[in-house]
């Protein structure tokens, strides 16, 4: 593929299609300023701040712009909130949708077969996998992401985390909370 | 169309193969791969939707055994092909041989920015009220069509309930097949495990999807 890729590239740049420089700064952008640290950041703004957590509610595009986070696979989000009976569980079975804006590019298991096809039948199975056994009173809603709306998890807020800044807090939130994969560390664990 | 990307409920794949501190990209060619794909995808030729349905047409074989960036690839060369830009031939040797079709807009590096902070709305207005509430039961229809849907295969001829009326937007079926975009109502319908899976199916499992209006039949 680096052969084919790079062939591709050099037509299309000898056509004057495309401006390699737009392409370096494609990447740039995904490779340090598009990441799931922007989906923290709105995690943990919605812990700290209740009336932020309401607006994610009822317009999560809103209120995850007023952060600064837009554009590309963001254009429409809908935030999902665990709680104490449902955990959310994101996946899209169709291509690979997820909401760049805030989580940056999708990792490989998001987009490969085992995930997109067994999260709708077996989720409890997928989580198992990551290592999250929940409790089998709690219920698992799954959002397949099959139109232009994308999901941001918002996993509950972990005990023990009254004094924490709201940096120390996006901290506790990875990449894989956000998408339900997991569930927000403990403060003192890592992410 | 009822093609390899259609995955939801097929079994055979393994378990999840998560990599620990994942690196957002595998190959140097994977980081053109994405920029090559937007920065063609700014031409204006195609839509997201026609995108979706290059890719759903590679066969399954290698549509499966492809990596997701190599999915985006041979897709891209399809589109260029089919929109002028380039040729099959063009890429074998490396070199530009043909006069390409001129693109509404290319883009360049100072511009990539803002269009990535601005993205592409697909929502749209229409006239029509909503013909389905929350709260209502429906059922999504059963077809098999050819052509590009984005109503999967496991969730056709189920019953569900409204959940939410998310707005109208632009309508994949026809968009992706230069019919225009013809918007509708979409609704997350929310659909009970059992109703889907059957018998063995999780009895606390709830999975919806973003269905558009003409998926959906009142009961």
């Amino acid at each position: 593929m680096q052969a084919r890729v790079k062939a591709l590239e050099t037509v299309l740049t000898e056509k004057g299609l495309i401006d390699p420089a737009a392409v370096d700064a494609i990447v740039e952008a995904y490779e340090t300023q598009i990441g799931p640290r922007n989906g923290a950041h709105v995690v943990a703004r919605a812990w700290s701040d209740p009336a932020f957590a309401e607006w994610l509610k009822s317009d999560a595009t809103a209120a995850i712009a007023s952060l600064g986070y837009t554009g590309r696979q963001g254009e429409h989000m809908r935030a999902v909130f665990n709680t104490h009976t449902t955990h959310n569980l994101v996946v899209c079975t169709l291509c690979s949708c997820y909401p760049w804006s805030v989580l940056g590019l999708p990792p490989v298991w998001y987009k490969a077969p085992a995930y997109r096809s067994r999260a709708v039948i077996d989720p409890r199975g997928v989580l198992a996998e990551f290592g999250l056994t929940l409790p089998a009173e709690k219920k698992i809603r799954v959002w397949d992401s099959t139109a232009e709306l994308r999901y941001l998890v918002i996993p509950e807020r972990p005990e023990g985390t009254e004094g924490l800044s709201e940096q120390q807090l996006a901290g506790l939130v990875s990449r894989d909370a956000m998408i339900g994969t997991a569930v927000a560390s403990a403060p003192g664990a890592a992410a | 169309m009822n093609g390899p990307h259609d995955l939801g409920g097929q079994m055979g794949f393994g378990p999840v193969a998560a990599e620990k501190d994942e690196p957002y990209f595998h190959a140097e060619w994977e980081k053109r791969a994405l920029g090559l794909t937007l920065s063609c995808g700014a031409f204006g030729a195609w839509t997201i939707d026609e995108s979706r349905h290059a890719r759903e047409n590679i066969p399954p074989a290698d549509y499966l055994s492809a990596s997701y960036y190599e999915i985006w690839i041979r897709a891209l060369e399809v589109l260029l092909d089919r929109h002028g830009f380039t040729t099959a031939a063009e890429i074998d040797v490396g070199h530009k041989q043909m006069i390409a079709a001129v693109p509404k807009r290319i883009l360049k590096a100072d511009m990539v920015a803002s269009v990535l902070a601005r993205g592409g709305a697909c929502d749209r207005p229409v006239e029509a009220a909503a013909r389905f509430a929350v709260g209502e039961k429906v059922r999504t229809k059963n077809f098999n069509p050819e052509t590009h849907t984005r109503l999967p295969r496991y969730a056709r001829a189920r019953i569900g309930v409204v959940e939410a009326v998310q707005g109208s937007f632009v309508f994949p079926d026809d968009n992706a097949h230069g019919k225009g975009e013809n918007p509708q109502w979409v609704y997350t319908v929310v659909f009970d495990g059992r109703e889907i899976w059957g018998v063995g199916a999780d009895p606390s499992l709830t999975v919806s999807i973003d269905a558009w209006e003409s998926y959906l039949e009142p009961l």
